[in-house]
C-alpha cells in the first residue's frame, strides 16, 4: 500500500537539467513526456488522441520520448519528466516496464481506471480458488477446457509474458504521483490534467469533472 | 413547536426540536456525504460518512442518527473528518467489486458521487476481490452482490414502506450479504410484490431493472420520502 | 472462598465448575462419593472400632463452584478440625486415601500417604492469601445446585431485607455510595445507571444481565454462574426492585452449557421458594426472570446488540443515544448490567455502600475478579481489591512465568484491550490506569505473555478475532479490520515497509474513531498498544514492497 499522505509533486528535474537548446518556448525546457500501455484496451490512448488540436500545442511544448501512439522507441528512455501509464499490471512484462519506468521518470501518472483499480483486466482476479490462482484458472479455461483435443497451455519463455497470479493496480507495484481516473478519461480531463504540468504546476484533481470513475 | 439553535461550521441555525444533526446541517445550507441514509427511511448510521465533530465531545456523531441539541457547536468538514471519510469510501471500493466502466449505474451512482465528494482518486487499500454472485431469478429485476455496499436501504424500504420485508442481511462481517426471503432466489420469494422500491433506493448498481445495461440505471431514491410524507402527512403532491 | 475455619466434622468440597470438570472432576467426585459411601467396611477392624464416626454418614462430599486454582484441577478441599487442606490433580484412584484421611481412619499420617503425595496445594501461598472474596464469597462453598445452601450462606437475605425495609431510592443510594462501576469493561457508574432507569417516565422497565462473556481468556462470569448462581439472581432481583422492573433476562452465551443448566435450575428453585415470581418474600414486588441463550456472536455482548438478540432480531448494535436506560427492550427503559456487577450488589447492601467504597482505589472501588491464563504458573481465578498492582496479581499471586523466565507483557481486556509491558507491571489495576496505558480493564481476562511470543502475532491474533466477530453493519469494522489484518500479516512476516506501518496507524485511528459500536472502536487497541510499547518488533523493512 502506498502512503496515506499525498506525495509531493516531483520537480521537472530531468527537463531542467537539460540544455535549453531543446526547448520550444523561450526559457522553459521542453518536457520529456512518455505514455505507456500496460494491460488495458488502449482506450485511454484513443482518448488522448482525441485531444485534437491541443496535440499540436502539446507537440510544441513537450518531447514525446516513448509512446505506443507517437513514438517508435522500444526501450523506455532515461530522464523522463512525465509518464502517463495506461492499464493494469497483469503480466511480467507489465511489471518489468512499470519498475523500469519508475526508475527513469520524475512524475508517474496512473492514466485511467485500469491503472488505478485494475478495472476490467482485474476481473480475472475474481476467478481464483485456493491453490489455483486466477492466471491459471483463466488460462486453463481458455486453452484447455474450451479447446479441442489438441489444446495446450501457452508456454514460451521470453516470447509470451507469463501472467501474474493477480492483476494489480499500478500503485500496488510502484509509487504513483498522480491519478487520472476515467474509463477512459475524457480528452478534456486529460488536457486539464496535463496543461498545468506544462507550466510546472500540479493539476487540481477535484470535482466530478476531474475525478469520477467510469 | 419548540426550536433548537446550534452552530454548524460557524453558521448559526435554528431547527425544530427533534431534528437530526443532518437536518440542521442542511438547514445551514451545507452538506455531508451520506450513503446509508435516505430521507423516508429510519437511520442506521452504518456507512459512517456523515460523522461530525461536536465541540466538547470526544466522540464523533453520525449526523443522520443524532438529535440536534440546544447550543451544540458542530464541525462537518475538518481535516480529520475528511481523512476518515476518504478512508471509508476506499474501504467500500476495496471490499466489493466495483467496476464503474460497465456498471448499470455508471454516471448515476451515489458511491461514485461520494468518491468524488471525498476526493478519492484511488484506493490505498488493496482490493479484496471477493467472490460474489448475481441473482437474476426475479422476472423484472436483478441483484448483483458484487456492487452491494450493505447500506440496507432495500431492507428498510421493503420493511418500512412496502411492508413486505423481503430483504434482510445474512452472515457476519465481510461475509455479510443481502438475502431475499429465507435466503432464497429472489424470484421464488412470494412476499415480493415486484414494486421495485428496492431498485429505486439502491445507491449503486446492485439492484437494477433487467432492461437496463451499462449506465442506463436512473434510480429514484426520493420516492421513499415522497411515500412516507404522503402516508404520514397526507401530502400527496411533490 | 477456599480456606474455611476449622470444623469438627470433616467435609470434602470437590470443584464442579467447567475447568475442573474438563480436568476430570466428574470421575473424581464419583470416586470420592463411592469411597465415602463404602463406609468403613474395607478398613481394618481395629481402627474401625476406634472411630466414633457413623459409617457412611460421617463424611460429606459436596460438589461446589470454582476453587480458584483452575490450572491444578481437579481441585478438592478437605475441611476438618485442622482447617482446610487443598488437593489438586488428584486421580480417582486417590479418592479412597483422601476419604480415609478425612475420616481420620487412615493407617498412616497425611504426609506419608503416597496416593496424596504431590497433590497437596499450599493455601498459604499469595495466590490464595491475597484474595479478597466478595463477589466470589460463596463460590466454592455452596453447592450451586442447592438453593438451601445458598440461603444458609446468607443468600437472598438482602433481597428479603430490602423488600421489607428499604425503598427503591434507598437501595440506589447504597449502590451510589458504594462507587460500584460496571464490571463488563466500560466502568460506567452503576448507581448512575440505576438512577437513569428508575427516573424515566412511568411505565414498564426491564432488567437484563449481560452474561455473554466472550473475551478470549475470560472466565470470571462463568465461575459466578456455575458456582453461585443464586447470588446473581439476588443481585438482579434487588436491581429490578431498585429501578422498578418486573421482568428480566439473563443473556448467556451458548458456549456455557453448565452455566445455563445451573442458572435454569436456580431460577426454578428460586420460584419454588417464592424468591422470584409474584409477591416475592411476602411483599408486593413481582419479578419474572428468563434465561436467553446467545447463538455464538461475540458482538451480542455489546448491549444494544444483546437487546436486539433478546427481541429475536439480528444481533447487531445500533447507534446510541438513546441508551438502553432510556429506550431498551421493546422501547422500554432497560437496566443492563454485567454478571459481576450484579453479583456485587448483595454484599453492598449487606455491608453498606460506604463499607464497599472503602475497598479499592480512589476512582475504582471494591474488588475485581480476574481470570489469569497464558504464560503463568498459577492459572485460575482471583478476586482482589481494585488498585492492586499488576505485578502483585501476575507475579506474586500468579507466580510469574512457569519456566522461570521473565514475564514479557500482560494482555488485559481481550480483543478490546491491550498489552502492558513488564516494565509497567507496577501499574495499579483500575479503570483509569489501564486506559492511560492504552489498554482497558475489560471484563477481567488477563493473559500473560512470555518472552517467546512476538507482539505483532498477538496483535494479529486479536485482529483475526475481530474480523471473525464483526457483525458487518458498519464499514470501518467490517472492511477496516480485514485491511488491518492484511497489514498485520505483513508485519508478522517481517515484510512491512515504513509506509505499511504508517497505513496501519492511520487505519487504526480511523476504525477506532468511526466504528459504530465498542467492538469496532476497540478492535485497533491490541495493535495500538503493542505499537506503543513494542514498536521495535514491528520494525519496518527498508526497501520491502510495496
Amino acid at each position: 500500500m502506498d502512503t496515506m499522505t499525498q506525495a509531493p509533486l516531483p520537480a521537472q528535474a530531468h527537463a531542467q537539467a537539460q540544455s535549453s537548446t531543446l526547448t520550444g518556448g523561450p526559457g522553459r525546457p521542453r518536457l520529456r513526456l512518455a505514455t505507456v500501455w500496460l494491460a488495458g484496451c488502449s482506450g485511454c490512448h484513443m482518448s488522448f488522441l482525441d485531444l485534437d488540436e491541443f496535440l499540436f500545442e502539446l507537440a510544441d511544448a513537450v518531447e514525446i520520448v516513448y509512446s505506443p501512439v507517437a513514438s517508435d522507441t522500444k526501450i523506455y528512455p532515461e530522464r523522463v519528466d512525465v509518464c502517463l501509464v495506461e492499464g493494469a499490471v497483469a503480466n511480467v512484462d507489465n511489471l518489468e516496464l512499470a519498475l523500469s519506468l519508475r526508475q527513469r521518470t520524475a512524475l508517474v501518472i496512473s492514466f485511467g481506471d485500469c491503472a488505478i483499480s485494475a478495472n476490467v483486466p482485474g476481473l480475472r482476479n475474481l476467478f481464483s480458488s485456493p491453490g489455483r490462482d486466477s492466471a491459471r484458472t483463466v488460462l486453463e479455461r481458455g486453452y484447455l477446457e474450451l479447446a479441442d483435443a489438441t489444446g495446450q497451455l501457452p508456454h514460451a519463455p521470453g516470447i509470451v509474458p507469463e501472467l501474474l497470479p493477480r492483476v494489480l493496480p499500478l500503485h500496488e507495484v510502484i509509487p504513483v504521483d498522480l491519478y487520472l481516473p476515467g474509463c477512459p478519461p475524457s480528452a478534456e480531463r486529460i488536457r486539464a490534467a496535463i496543461a498545468p504540468l506544462l507550466v510546472g504546476e500540479r493539476p487540481r484533481m477535484e470535482g466530478p469533472e476531474m475525478l469520477r470513475f467510469g | 413547536m419548540s426550536v433548537i439553535t446550534l452552530q454548524v461550521d460557524g453558521h448559526d441555525v435554528a431547527v425544530p426540536a427533534g431534528s437530526t444533526l443532518l437536518q440542521a446541517i442542511q438547514a445551514a445550507g451545507l452538506s455531508v456525504p451520506t450513503l446509508c441514509h435516505l430521507d423516508g427511511l429510519d437511520p442506521v448510521a452504518a456507512c459512517r460518512l456523515c460523522l461530525v465533530e461536536v465541540e466538547g465531545s470526544q466522540r464523533l456523531l453520525p449526523a443522520c442518527a443524532s438529535e440536534a441539541t440546544e447550543g451544540q457547536v458542530i464541525h462537518t468538514d475538518t481535516a480529520q473528518l475528511q481523512g476518515y471519510r476518504r478512508m471509508a469510501v476506499e474501504l467500500f471500493f476495496a471490499e466489493g467489486n466495483h467496476v464503474c466502466a460497465f456498471c448499470v449505474a455508471n454516471g448515476d451512482c451515489e458511491l461514485q458521487d461520494v468518491a468524488v465528494a471525498v476526493g478519492m482518486d484511488h484506493s490505498r487499500f488493496p482490493y479484496q476481490d471477493p467472490q460474489r454472485s448475481v441473482d437474476a431469478s426475479h422476472p423484472r429485476f436483478s441483484l448483483d452482490h458484487n456492487r452491494c455496499i450493505l447500506c440496507t436501504r432495500c431492507v428498510r424500504v421493503c420493511d418500512q414502506i412496502e411492508g413486505a420485508h423481503v430483504w434482510d442481511v445474512a452472515e457476519r462481517g465481510s461475509d455479510c450479504r443481502i438475502v431475499a426471503g429465507l435466503d432464497q432466489p429472489w424470484g421464488e420469494v412470494d412476499a415480493c410484490t415486484s414494486c421495485g422500491k428496492c431498485v429505486d433506493v439502491c445507491p449503486t448498481g446492485a439492484l437494477f431493472a433487467k432492461e437496463n445495461t451499462t449506465a442506463e440505471k436512473h434510480p429514484h431514491p426520493e420516492r421513499a420520502h415522497q411515500l412516507r410524507r404522503a402516508r404520514e402527512q397526507q401530502q400527496w403532491i411533490r | 472462598m477456599v480456606a474455611l475455619p476449622p470444623r469438627e466434622r470433616s467435609q470434602l468440597r470437590c470443584c464442579g465448575a467447567s475447568g475442573c470438570r474438563s480436568a476430570g472432576a466428574g470421575p473424581l467426585l464419583a470416586a470420592l462419593r463411592a469411597a465415602a459411601a463404602a463406609g468403613v467396611a474395607g478398613e481394618p477392624s481395629a481402627i474401625a472400632a476406634l472411630t466414633t464416626a457413623e459409617p457412611g454418614s460421617g463424611l460429606e462430599v459436596r460438589s461446589v463452584g470454582c476453587l480458584r486454582l483452575c490450572g491444578q484441577g481437579p481441585l478438592v478441599a478437605w475441611d476438618g478440625p485442622e482447617g482446610t487442606r487443598l488437593f489438586g490433580g488428584l486421580p480417582p484412584e486417590g479418592a479412597a486415601a483422601l476419604v480415609a484421611q478425612a475420616r481420620g481412619l487412615a493407617p498412616i499420617p497425611l504426609q506419608a500417604e503416597p496416593a496424596l503425595a504431590g497433590h497437596r496445594l499450599d493455601l498459604e501461598q499469595p495466590f490464595f492469601r491475597l484474595q479478597r472474596p466478595l463477589v466470589l464469597e460463596g463460590c466454592g462453598i455452596v453447592d450451586p445446585e442447592r438453593i438451601e445452601e445458598a440461603i444458609a450462606h446468607g443468600g437472598y437475605a438482602q433481597l428479603r431485607r430490602v423488600l421489607q425495609e428499604l425503598s427503591p431510592e434507598q437501595v440506589r443510594e447504597q449502590v451510589r455510595r458504594s462507587g460500584l462501576r460496571g464490571r463488563g469493561g466500560g466502568g460506567y457508574p452503576t448507581g448512575l445507571k440505576w438512577d437513569t432507569v428508575a427516573l424515566q417516565p412511568p411505565g414498564r422497565r426491564y432488567v437484563v444481565c449481560n452474561a455473554d462473556e466472550g473475551d478470549p481468556g475470560a472466565f470470571m462470569d462463568r465461575s459466578v454462574l456455575e458456582g453461585d448462581p443464586h447470588r446473581l439472581l439476588e443481585g438482579m432481583a434487588i436491581a429490578a426492585y431498585a429501578v422498578g422492573a418486573d421482568h428480566g433476562y439473563v443473556y448467556v452465551r451458548a458456549e456455557y452449557p453448565l452455566a445455563i443448566e445451573r442458572l435454569r435450575l436456580a431460577l426454578q428453585q428460586a420460584r419454588h421458594q417464592g424468591l422470584l415470581g409474584q409477591g416475592i418474600a411476602g411483599s408486593s414486588f413481582n419479578l419474572e426472570l428468563e434465561v436467553r441463550v446467545g447463538a455464538g456472536a461475540y458482538v451480542c455482548g455489546e448491549e444494544t446488540a444483546l437487546l436486539h438478540s433478546i427481541q429475536g432480531q439480528r444481533g447487531t448494535p445500533r447507534s446510541r443515544p438513546p441508551y438502553p436506560a432510556q429506550a431498551g427492550l421493546w422501547g422500554a427503559p432497560t437496566l443492563i448490567n454485567n454478571v459481576e456487577t450484579l453479583a456485587a450488589v448483595p454484599v453492598i447492601l449487606r455491608q453498606g455502600g460506604d463499607w464497599y467504597a472503602a475497598i479499592g482505589s480512589d476512582k475504582s472501588r471494591g474488588t475485581k475478579v480476574f481470570s489469569l491464563s497464558g504464560a503463568i504458573r498459577h492459572t485460575g481465578l482471583v478476586e482482589v481489591p481494585m488498585g492492586t498492582s499488576l505485578r502483585t496479581v501476575v507475579e506474586i499471586m500468579g507466580g510469574g512465568d512457569p519456566d522461570g523466565g521473565a514475564v514479557k507483557a500482560v494482555q488485559t481486556g481481550g480483543p478490546s484491550g491491550g498489552c502492558i509491558p513488564a516494565a509497567l507491571l507496577d501499574t495499579p489495576v483500575d479503570f483509569e490506569s489501564l486506559l492511560a496505558l492504552g489498554s482497558m480493564m475489560g471484563s477481567g481476562g488477563m493473559v500473560v505473555i512470555g518472552q517467546g511470543t512476538a507482539m505483532p502475532e498477538v496483535a494479529r491474533h486479536f485482529m483475526a478475532f475481530s474480523v471473525n466477530e464483526s457483525c458487518g453493519k458498519c464499514v470501518p469494522c467490517r472492511a477496516g479490520t480485514v485491511q488491518l489484518l492484511a497489514l498485520l500479516d505483513r508485519c508478522v512476516e517481517r515484510r512491512a515497509t515504513a509506509a505499511d506501518l504508517e497505513a496501519l496507524e492511520a487505519l487504526c485511528a480511523m476504525v477506532k474513531a468511526t466504528s459504530l459500536c465498542g467492538l469496532g472502536q476497540a478492535a485497533p487497541n491490541p495493535v495500538l498498544s503493542t505499537l506503543r510499547h513494542f514498536r521495535q518488533e514491528y520494525g519496518a523493512v527498508p526497501g520491502a514492497g510495496p
